[in-house]
């Protein structure tokens, strides 16, 4: 496994994230704001409960910034520098160098979410917490990372400028959080029959992270971020295999 | 053996490479000529299987570029347009990385990184990253990962543009010596080059092949091919006596110092006549040559004065 190419590529990602200042900046603003939310906004101390619930409660909307930044340069600067050319003509499939990019994006993310572990210590060292829940939560909260990532990715593959990436990103996923909203479903409630605006409404990331982010491991949540990962990708690739002569 | 058969890109309604078929065998340096635009770069990059071809198809090494493309890219070594490479990496990361996913490993990996990267000159070099490179640096990283698998087959995209006359002259001879059992396609709008490191030409433009032969055989087709250039003080006399000489076809001043060309009808020689000549006047020449054709001539005058 060592030396297949997804493993060789997804080390070279993964390096090139702390290859530059980018991955220590991202960590450091990541652990802050999550401290800031949780505490301030959170109410952390003041709901005297052993639990995370308001750490993970603002984890859909830190994500919204800072994922489209680690997604948008994955394939737009690939193709600003054209080593999207040197990449493609290597002996590695199109797809394995997808799937590569996304891991080591995502074992990246989950890098910066392992480093709030004094969050979880604290909330041990004040009362008995549930830690069963908040593993739970951790991995829901890392599949609902790996939603944003995929869009992000995908956005990213249909432009080389990464400015453009990250706006259109922020702008899909939101939409992607605010899915089951009134916001959202009354903009197309209007031209859309009932059954295609139920099921939009059903593609809220909030909702789906809501039951993971308080600890229940209901299937059909993981199921759904499984397949939004997937079918993001799917895309990444279509877009990258139409858009690469340009 | 690279079989390139019928191969065309379209690209909206410009038709980049149109119908192209040509075969190059082991121990040939193949130099691609053209305008800017001519097709050259999208040709290589449907070789090499990073572009899809409209129609037609490459095999490379006996493998199809569309039907096994993983063995196809095996095979070859690609330096595309601008040497492109992972600028926050160093040089030793990055020939590492690409070594690794070529399936480069052990002692085979150690020894090609070590006679690559002095063969390429990059030692010195090895752990600075790519960001900082100058442009010679960069281009002589490209040709490393190109070479770092010894592969059969090398397609280099202008593999000496932007180098310095010093550089340029390394990068040649290490193209020629690893000619012999290579089979190299380079890409170039310099004419020099071709005669350089070339055992055989082709001129494109509009993504049509134009012509095709050894950078001497293309030469011929030059007006100047057995045309005889001589400098002497009476330029003026000499012209007027040489324009009468049976099978010349005309005498050209030329517009730097004392020179003038005479020009032989097509299929004759005037060598003998004008030295002949030049004895009998008793002329004092500097220098009496016969020329063997000049590629840029004949460039200009297949892609119709579309050069680059």
């Amino acid at each position: 496994m060592k030396n297949h190419p997804i493993s060789i590529l997804l080390k070279r990602e993964l390096n090139s994230y702390f290859a530059t200042p980018l991955a220590y900046v991202f960590i450091v603003i990541f652990l802050a704001l999550t401290g800031v939310f949780t505490f301030y906004l959170g109410n952390f101390f003041e709901r005297n409960q052993a639990d995370l619930a308001p750490f993970f409660g603002f984890h859909p909307w830190l994500y919204l910034f800072l994922i489209p930044a680690i997604a948008m340069g994955i394939w737009a600067e690939e193709r600003k520098t054209g080593t999207i050319e040197l990449l493609l003509t290597l002996p590695i499939t199109l797809w394995q160098t997808v799937i590569a990019k996304f891991l080591a994006a995502w074992a990246f993310i989950a890098i910066a979410l392992a480093c709030t572990f004094p969050m979880w210590i604290t909330v041990n060292y004040l009362g008995d917490a549930d830690n069963g829940a908040i593993f739970t939560a951790y991995i829901g909260s890392l599949l609902m990372a790996g939603g944003y990532l995929a869009a992000g990715m995908c956005i990213s593959a249909l432009t080389r400028s990464q400015v453009i990436a990250f706006i259109v990103s922020l702008v899909v996923c939101f939409v992607f959080v605010m899915a089951g909203f009134p916001m959202v479903v009354d903009v197309v409630r209007g031209w859309l029959p009932n059954g295609i605006v139920d099921a939009l409404a059903g593609m809220s990331f909030l909702t789906h992270f809501q039951a993971l982010s308080k600890g229940v491991l209901d299937l059909r949540d993981v199921v759904y971020f499984v397949a939004m990962i997937a079918a993001w990708l799917y895309a990444s690739i279509l877009i990258i295999d139409l858009k690469k002569a340009e | 053996m690279v079989e390139v058969q019928q191969l065309t890109k379209r690209f909206g309604s410009r038709l980049a490479v149109d119908q192209l078929s040509f075969n190059v065998g082991p121990g040939e340096v193949l130099g691609f000529l053209g305008p800017n635009g001519a097709g050259k770069s999208t040709t290589m990059k449907m070789v090499t299987g990073f572009l899809q071809p409209t129609s037609g198809t490459a095999r490379v090494n006996g493998f199809d570029i569309l039907e096994q493309p993983l063995d196809a890219k095996k095979a070859m070594g690609y330096l595309p347009e601008g040497a492109p490479a992972y600028g926050d990496m160093t040089v030793q990361q990055f020939l590492n990385f690409i070594a690794d996913i070529r399936g480069l490993s052990g002692d085979f990996k150690r020894a090609r990184m070590q006679r690559v990267v002095e063969d390429v000159h990059l030692t010195q070099v090895l752990a600075q990253r790519i960001d900082t490179l100058s442009k010679g640096f960069r281009r002589r990283v490209g040709l490393a990962q190109a070479i770092i698998h010894d592969p059969k087959v090398l397609i280099l995209d202008e593999p000496t543009d932007g180098l310095d006359p010093n550089q340029k002259h390394e990068v040649r001879h290490l193209i020629r010596n690893m000619s012999k059992d290579k089979i190299i396609v380079i890409s170039t709008h310099i004419l020099e080059e071709v005669e350089a490191v070339c055992t055989r030409a082709m001129i494109i433009a509009h993504g049509k092949l134009l012509a095709d032969g050894t950078p001497d055989d293309l030469a011929a087709k030059s007006r100047y091919h057995g045309a005889v250039t001589l400098k002497l003080a009476a330029r003026d006399e000499a012209a007027r006596v040489l324009k009468e000489l049976p099978d010349v076809l005309e005498v050209k001043n030329e517009d730097a110092s004392n020179e003038l060309t005479v020009f032989p009808r097509p299929g004759a020689a005037v060598l003998q006549s004008v030295s002949a000549m030049v004895e009998q006047k008793r002329w004092t020449v500097q220098a009496l040559y016969q020329q063997k054709g000049r590629l840029d001539d004949v460039f200009r005058q297949i892609t119709g004065g579309a050069a680059a």
